[in-house]
């Protein structure tokens, strides 16, 4: 008997059918180990997804509570035997929720501003991050903080405050040229994602990552007008969006024709490598989608290709590698930066313990649901102190925020480093 | 049973939150909900509450209170079991026991660890791994299952073979009695005085009381470890190569049988190295001492090839030897893949039986238009099938009960059991007339009766049920689908 395909918000969560409730996923959890309540599982979130769609259960207060507490650091996938496209499955839920339950006035137009303004223009995001330097380098945000003025921001604000990154300067804050050649023989043709939030953030990243790439023998192509990948908003419910994101993305990369296109943050490099699937039904953009995906790779998978081009300076100290979820769970990428790490001379690895475990940062979720992520935070710190390193490399401008945060609010001198910052050390950067 | 009144209800909850502090009691509806089945999906029950206690003091004025009500209680750890065994009855109090996860004390001199029953099980051999132990005991669910819900379904695993089951590695428990009482049995010794209590309460399937404090050996782990798989392009083959392997003296750590509906699962999941095109693989492991174990892996190279192996080799390194036994671990939830759900059987037969049951489980599973895949404990008869459905299809779960009643039925014939280490729970409760007699039930009962006298504590379980039979919240009387076939009765 044919059955009624599961939907929410339109999109299918037929997946939760190849849940087979054996539970494997719940050790790995993150925000089950912390609370041990299985709607806090993502065994129990799919049994909710699933009523849901069939009915059996409406978004009640705690429905809403525990789905929107889930980090989608997809942890559960590289656990699941049956292969569970949990992603999938939180972000249509998460979209329904958005429909169902939009919540308040302010928190709409944070919503608007974040994913509709600053997101969907990349002008707008560097006016944003103009006016954030000023307030920076002008001493308010030092008196701000001195106040007290902070602590009497409701929850989100504070939390949003306290994260704030230091923003560089203007000069550092500059594009990519459109066209950087390669070094030596050439190997390939690439195109960057700038990023829309790392490239005013951390300018210093794609820097490094052009660099390294002209040294590696990549002829390196930066579209100068790409925008925003919607990974952000695809993760918190804003599927329209994200779908035209998509898109644009699309055709601004078709452009550059490119080998690759390469991305240095692993909520974009995860989100894109999916388009095939996000915009699987529709006829006129399913096909360019999956070869647009097919052609993605996050940096360390391209560059652990062949050993890394000589010459590399020793770089004698100790680190240790925290996996970003959207890296390790997302594209299954674990082996790469600690190859690529092993090639520096006169660098100690020390492996991390619960290295692929989310650190909190999750997206906005930091901002969203400050509580559990600093459980997670401290969490994550304890176990950087216990390997004594004295850095920690990551590949994701969300994850070296967020242990930037938790190690300096612990006094700890631990540098908190890019894999590609790490490599341009190497190269003499 | 009679329904709380929502006066009462939430009279109850006050109470329970103040005994456990807030945000350690779920009394809505839609929380309660993802706690109505454990691993076997087959069956679901609403309880009134889930508590999440911290301490033997938590769980003991739960208990009491639960008493007093005369409200039906259970313990649920990971909720991995396979036979609804800490399924709720309908309404009651579930004690999840995951916030009492802790490893409280490691003795590595008297090679001993006392721990909570929500530990993880692989969790406790990651502590003590870096000294060089382990936790023998490996039920497959290991990565998620807790040390709890081992004791109550005294678990085995792929290395019972040689390591024995839970019990075996039991050697104190702290329980809280179904009255509330909190009691120890055994201890820190090897041996304890009087009755061996350890023996009656390990395996009693939570209707004995709950452990709250667990007193485990922990092992030095083996100093060299061979694994071998060996691949047959017959099931057979493979069921005469378990037989050859024993009867020439080899005592293995584990000899696991994994068949190609199985394979194309796990291999589909993880890409582990089973070939797709074998009817039937055999994953041999060996441990102890260095000295002597290439000439053992030689002996079970050439058992195997003499009963008509295609294939056999020795997995080079520790990665391929742990992706080999990932896709050995995983392949109950890898049935994901090929079916929407799956009832997992656990019958034990002797070794020699193994060619003729599987031929007959395959012949049950076709008569009924359903699939099967085996994956299972070969060396020490504990056979796995699982058959595969889609309960979204009217009819299929009521053949697919029908089936296993049959299977379990071939299982008894045979001279074998109709549980290995999955329990009897709700799911096999049926089954015991197959194996025992009413007066063997009857003996069960009183022993059950002796800890359990108002059978408050997980009731509806291991015995058949019947509507008189006076036990309090007992799960409500509905005809299995082998009544009405005529397979079984109650009494």
């Amino acid at each position: 008997m044919a059955h009624t395909p599961l939907t929410l918000r339109g999109l299918s969560v037929e997946g939760v059918n190849q849940c087979v409730h054996c539970g494997l996923c719940l050790a790995y959890c993150p925000t089950f180990s912390e609370l041990g309540t299985e709607m806090d599982s993502p065994r129990g979130r799919i049994f909710m997804i699933k009523a849901l769609a069939e009915g059996r259960m409406s978004l009640t207060d705690p429905a809403v509570e525990h789905l929107s507490l889930c980090l989608d650091c997809r942890a559960c996938e590289t656990a699941c035997p049956s292969g569970v496209p949990y992603g999938r499955l939180i972000e249509a839920a998460k979209a329904e929720i958005e429909r169902q339950r939009p919540g308040g006035a302010v928190r709409r137009a944070f919503r608007w501003l974040n994913f509709g303004v600053l997101l969907g223009h990349p002008k707008m995001l560097r006016a944003a991050a103009a006016g954030l330097r000023l307030y920076q380098a002008s001493g308010l945000q030092a008196l701000v903080r001195r106040s007290g003025l902070v602590s009497r921001l409701p929850g989100t604000l504070s939390a949003w405050e306290a994260l704030l990154p230091s923003l560089p300067r203007a000069v550092d804050r500059a594009p990519l040229p459109a066209h950087i050649p390669a070094e030596g023989e050439r190997r390939g043709r690439v195109a960057l994602l700038t990023g829309c939030v790392q490239s005013v953030v951390f300018g210093a990243h794609n820097r490094a990552t052009a660099r390294i790439l002209a040294k590696n023998g990549y002829e390196l192509v930066v579209p100068q007008a790409q925008g925003c990948c919607g990974a952000l908003n695809a993760h918190g419910g804003d599927h329209a969006r994200a779908l035209s994101m998509a898109k644009e993305t699309i055709g601004v990369f078709e452009a550059a024709r490119a080998d690759a296109v390469v991305v240095n943050t692993s909520g974009c490099g995860a989100h894109m490598k999916a388009y095939g699937a996000l915009l699987a039904d529709d006829p006129a953009w399913a096909g360019r989608a999956r070869r647009f995906a097919a052609g993605v790779q996050d940096i360390s998978e391209l560059l652990a290709k062949a050993p890394l081009r000589g010459p590399l300076r020793p770089a004698p100290m100790t680190v240790t590698y925290h996996d970003p979820c959207h890296v390790v769970h997302g594209q299954k990428i674990r082996k790469e930066p600690r190859q690529l790490l092993a090639q520096v001379p006169g660098l100690t690895l020390v492996e991390l313990p619960e290295a692929d475990w989310c650190c909190g940062s999750a997206g906005i979720y930091n901002l969203t649901q400050p509580e559990m992520a600093a459980r997670l935070l401290a969490r994550k710190v304890g176990h950087v102190e216990s390997t004594g390193a004295q850095a920690v490399v990551t590949a994701n401008p969300g994850c070296i925020l967020q242990i930037q945060q938790g190690l300096r609010e612990r006094g700890r001198d631990v540098a908190v480093l890019h894999l590609v910052e790490i490599l341009e050390k190497a190269y003499g950067g | 049973m009679a329904t709380l009144t929502a006066d009462r209800k939430r009279a109850l909850r006050t109470e329970l939150e103040g005994m456990l502090g807030r945000g350690a009691v779920l009394s809505d509806p839609d929380e309660l909900l993802v706690y109505e089945s454990d691993g076997l999906t087959l069956f679901r029950a609403l309880a009134d509450f889930v508590v999440f206690p911290q301490s033997a003091e938590h769980v003991s004025a739960v208990v009491k209170l639960a008493h007093r009500e005369g409200l039906p209680f259970v313990a649920r750890g990971a909720g991995t079991g396979l036979s609804g065994g800490c399924l709720p009855a309908e309404g009651g109090i579930v004690l999840s026991l995951m916030r009492m996860n802790r490893v409280l004390e490691v003795d590595y001199d008297n090679q001993l660890a006392v721990v909570e029953p929500g530990l993880v099980n692989l969790h406790l051999s990651w502590k003590v791994g870096p000294k060089g132990y382990y936790y023998a005991p490996d039920p497959s669910s290991q990565q998620a299952c807790t040390i709890g819900g081992n004791i109550a379904n005294n678990s085995g695993g792929p290395h019972t073979l040689k390591y024995g089951v839970t019990t075996n590695h039991v050697l104190g428990l702290e329980v809280v009695m179904p009255d509330g009482e909190i009691v120890w049995l055994g201890g820190k010794t090897r041996e304890s005085q009087g009755y061996d209590l350890i023996g009656v309460f390990v395996g009693s399937e939570g209707t004995f009381g709950i452990a709250t404090k667990i007193v485990v050996r922990i092992l030095k782990k083996p100093q060299a470890v061979k694994t071998v798989l060996a691949v047959f392009d017959e099931v057979d083959q493979a069921s005469a190569a378990v037989s050859e392997i024993i009867a020439r003296g080899l005592v293995p750590a584990a000899v696991e049988m994994i068949d190609q509906l199985t394979i194309g699962a796990v291999e589909d999941a993880f890409g582990c190295g089973y070939p797709r095109d074998a009817a039937a693989a055999l994953l041999v492991e060996l441990d102890g001492l260095a000295i002597g174990i290439e000439t053992q892996a030689e002996r079970i190279v050439a058992a195997c090839r003499d009963s008509g192996a295609r294939e056999v080799r020795t997995a080079k390194d520790e990665a391929e030897r742990q992706l080999l036994w990932k896709g050995r671990k995983s392949a109950f939830g890898a049935y994901g893949r090929v079916s929407p759900a799956y009832m997992v059987m656990d019958g034990v037969i002797p070794r020699t039986r193994l060619p003729y049951v599987l031929r007959r489980v395959n012949e049950i599973v076709d008569a009924h238009g359903l699939r099967v895949g085996n994956v299972f404990h070969a060396g020490d008869g504990n056979l796995h099938p699982n058959i595969l459905y889609d309960p979204r299809k009217p009819g299929e779960e009521a053949r697919v009960v029908a089936a296993g009643a049959e299977i379990m039925k071939v299982c008894a014939e045979v001279g074998g059991s109709i549980s290995g280490e999955h329990g009897i729970g709700l799911e096999k409760a049926d089954f015991m007339p197959f194996i025992f007699s009413a007066a063997d039930l009857a003996l069960m009962q009183r022993l059950k009766h002796a800890f359990n006298p108002q059978g408050l504590c997980n009731p509806g379980k291991v015995f058949p049920t019947r509507k008189s039979c006076g036990e309090a919240g007992a799960v409500a009387y509905r005809p299995h689908a082998i009544e009405e076939q005529g397979l079984a009765q109650r009494f």
